[in-house]
This record gives structure tokens, sequence and C-alpha cells, in this order.
């Protein structure tokens, strides 16, 4: 099973569109996100469903969700 | 000929229960009221519960008996209605003819789209699944009556076309409990002369049915006909209100008047206030009272004069739970409805019986209430209800209006609507 695990975002919002550039963990680390492949809306297999960012960091494929009400930022960590 | 879609989401609050706790999708899951507050009933169940009999709308024991392991949940309104906002966006892609039927179902028309509406409905169902992780169930057809058999012929998640020649193959073999607008009351009823089905309804003719259902029997015969004209309503358009009524089954049983009096005030400000929001006023009142046997009454009579006021509608269902209540067991429920409404500012009659300008008075005021709690909450200025000795003059002296402070506690002062005497404690 996953979870959601929270996280902190750095987010650059231009004409009406939402984009992450960095994220920060909640023991402190913190990485900038290289790419952005794909957006969509999309269910999270933790739970909910949100904007899915799928995000490039250090050469590793990452799905970031954002959910617009709730205005939070989440990834599916494990258990 | 028109291309009309029917989407319905399957299991709907259940689903999105699932999607957002993906650990009850595991086994048979309920969404259910609060037993605490005596709504304990089923509101909806996943599909493994629904395998094992769960039924929507029984209690919550009478589910447990049949599915001992059934995981309740309560119910997240605000939820359902978030995620129906989205599912919804996607169809207004495609037209702007969207009606929607509750807050699971919709009717598209895209006979103006370009693209095959098989592909639209194929479309849909996977971008809902893909983007939302909900299901749909589309039913392609030439109305809305075929469209909605269509969604209902094959579920979850499926695409099911009904063409006019389709009728006697796939329609008319169907149980009557099937075709929209038709209730189990209406089934027994022809359950009786021997239409179980709906083609044996379309056999008959038209006026026999007329005969015994009165003029909706025509629409049901039309209907399992495969006639149907209505139209899908444009996105956003909404049905004429044809009433307006708030209804309320109490934590704890009521025993005597006084309890009635004070649920009916609450009841009669809601209705008033969703009135004057709508620029309505009422000609009727329409009271529902339930029993804690669950027998229920519904009685309504006709007002003087056309109202959007508290007190007028609270007096007039007091009045008629007087003539027609007699205590033969506790109260579990009461209803409140504004029946015969007409707009505002359409040309009403005036009556010699009751003081207009009183009325006009408590209308001012009212308004000026629902201004400051759309400013600042329902709760900034709430009703205080209390008993007048010597006077069983109900409203008039016994109701009052208590503000809060800027603490958010409630003030000692009440403020006084226009028109009102101040009671003598």
């Amino acid at each position: 099973m996953l979870r959601r695990v929270y996280i902190d975002v750095l987010a650059q919002f231009h004409a009406g569109r939402v984009r992450p550039v960095s994220l920060t963990l909640a023991d402190g680390r913190r990485y900038v996100i290289d790419r952005i492949t794909d957006v969509r809306r999309a269910p999270a297999k933790s739970g909910g469903a949100g904007l899915r960012y799928t995000c490039v960091i250090l050469e590793r494929q990452v799905a970031l969700y954002f959910d617009e009400w709730e205005n939070v930022w989440w990834y599916d960590g494990r258990k | 000929m028109r291309a009309i879609l029917h989407s319905d989401l399957n299991c709907f609050f259940a689903s999105v229960e699932e999607l957002y706790h993906p650990e009850l999708a595991r086994g048979p899951m309920a969404v259910c009221g609060d037993p605490d507050q005596r709504h304990g009933i089923i509101l909806a169940k996943n599909e493994q519960a629904k395998g094992l009999g769960v039924k929507t709308g029984e209690a919550i024991w009478q589910a447990r008996q049949k599915c001992p392991d059934l995981t309740l949940q309560p119910a997240h309104g605000y939820l359902y209605v978030r995620c129906s906002d989205l599912v919804r966006s996607i169809y207004e892609e495609y037209t702007d003819l969207v009606e929607p039927y509750g807050l699971d179902e919709c009717w598209l028309d895209v006979s103006a789209n370009l693209q095959p509406p098989v592909r639209i409905a194929e479309e849909i169902r996977r971008r809902v699944r893909e983007e939302l992780g909900l299901t749909v169930s589309v039913g392609v057809s030439y109305n809305k009556v075929m469209a909605k058999l269509g969604s209902d012929y094959k579920k979850p998640d499926a695409v099911t076309i009904i063409k006019p020649q389709d009728l006697g193959t796939m329609i008319w073999p169907l149980p009557l409990s099937a075709l929209f607008y038709c209730g189990p009351r209406t089934a027994r009823k022809l359950a009786r002369i021997n239409i179980r089905t709906i083609g044996e309804l379309a056999q008959c003719e038209a006026g026999y049915i007329q005969k015994i259902l009165g003029k909706n029997g025509l629409s049901l015969w039309n209907f399992a006909n495969g006639v149907d004209s209505s139209e899908v309503r444009p996105a956003g358009e909404q049905e004429d209100i044809k009433s307006v009524g708030n209804s309320t089954t109490l934590p704890s049983d009521l025993h005597n008047r006084e309890e009635v009096k004070r649920t009916f005030l609450r009841l009669a400000d809601k209705v008033a206030s969703r009135l004057r929001k709508a620029k309505m006023v009422c000609r009727g009142v329409q009271i529902y009272v339930r029993d804690t046997e669950l027998l229920s009454i519904e009685r309504q009579s006709k007002l003087y004069m056309s109202t959007c006021v508290t007190r007028t509608l609270y007096e007039q269902a007091m009045q008629l739970f007087d003539q027609h209540y007699f205590w033969q067991r506790p109260i579990r429920s009461l209803g409140l409805r504004a029946i015969d409404l007409i707009e505002e500012n359409q040309d009403r009659q005036l009556s010699f019986l009751t003081d207009f300008k009183e009325e006009e008075r408590w209308r001012e005021a009212e308004t000026a209430i629902d201004k400051v709690r759309e400013r600042h909450g329902n709760e900034a200025v709430t009703r205080d209800f209390r008993y007048c000795r010597g006077s069983d003059n109900h409203a008039v002296a016994s109701e009052l209006y208590r503000s809060k402070d800027k603490t958010g506690r409630l003030a000692d002062q009440h403020v006084l609507p226009l028109g009102f005497q101040a009671l003598n404690e």
C-alpha cells in the first residue's frame, strides 16, 4: 500500500498554469526539478486525484500531485 | 435523428470513498448516514456489497444481517460535489447541452458534435476513468429515455448503444421497473392487470393505460414505445422551481407541542430564506409528519396571501399540525414545504384578512437578516424561541432574534425586527 507524502513545493504561476520548480522533503532536503515530461489529471495510487506532474529529478522520474482545492502537493510514498 | 448520451457514475458515493481511501476497495463497503443522528441508512455500496444483496436505502442493521463484514464509511458530501463538478467539466468539453439529474447522472445532447456519438461516449468513459479514477456507464440513443435505459443496461464502465430497431429485442423484455418514471407503485398497479414488462406496456392500447394511470400513463406508454421528445437543457439552466421544502429527522423523538413549534420555526426560517433567495413567494404550505412507527402524513393548505415570511409559514404549519396530528405516537421527522410558487414581483392577490403592512415589514426585516447571514454566516443571527406565558399566539410574541457580539458570543441584548414588540419577561 502507498500513502500520501505531503511536501513543500516552490511553484511558478504563469499564464494561469502552475509549474513546480523545486520540492523540500520533511527532513529539509531540497531538490530542484530538472524537467517536467507530462502534466495531466490523474488518480493517485495513495488515494484521491489531482493534477499529476511527471517530473525528472536527478535522472529519476517522480510523479507529483497537486490538489487545487486543498492546495496541497504530495507524492505516493511507501507505508 | 438526435444523438443523446446518458452518463451514469457507477456506485458514485462508494467509488469516491474508494478513490480517496483505496484500502476500502478490498472488501464489501457501504456509505451510510450518521446512526447517532438517526440517519443510519445505506446511501451507496460498492460492487462487492451489491453482490451480497446490500441495497441503497435500507437500514444499517438490515445490511449487516446480509453482510456481517460490511465496512461502513461516513458520507463526505463536499467530495461528491467536487468529483461531480469535475466529471461535468469533461462532459462540457463535448457539448453545451448537459443536463444533470442528481450528482451522478447527466444527459448530453451531442447531435451538433462532428464526432460520432459512440466515439464520444467511449472517450468520456476512458477519460473519467483515467483522469478521475471513477467509472461511468454511458447509454447512446436517439432520445433521453432510451439513453437512460442504455446506461442502466450494462454496468459498470460500459457503453451501450440503443437504436430504434433495437427496441423490441433489447428494451421490451426488460421489467417495468427499468423504465424511467415507473416507480414501484405504478409497477404494482400495472402488475395487477398482468403488465410486467416494458413490451407488455407498449403493446397495450394507449387509452386503456391512460384510464388506469391518468395522464402520466400516456407518457409512460410513449416511453415504452421509444417516444420521447423532451430536450436536453443547456448546462447551467435550471428547471422551474415548483416548491421549496426542508425536512429533518430529529436526534431524539418529539413528545410535545413545544418541541414541534421549535422545529417548525427552524424549518420555516430555512424555507422562507430559500424562497427569498429564489425571489419567489408561495401561496400554500405543506407539512410532513412521521411518527416513531414510520407512519407519515402529508397535509397542505392555501394561504390567504402569498408570502416568503417565516412567521406566516410557521403559523400555517402549526395550524395544519394542530388540525391533523393527534399524538398517537411521538414524532420522528418533520418537514415543511412552500408550495404553489410564483415570482416575487408577479401581481399578487392581496387579502383583507391579514395585515399586509405587517407582512411587508417582516419581509424587509428578514431580508436584512439574510444579508447579515450571507456576510457573516448563518449563526450570525439566530432565532430564539421563547414560550410566552399566558398566550398561545405563538410566533408574534414568542419569536425573537439574537445576534452575536464581536467575540462570537450571543449578545444579551435582543435585536428586534421592525414591527416587533418586546416581551415583558
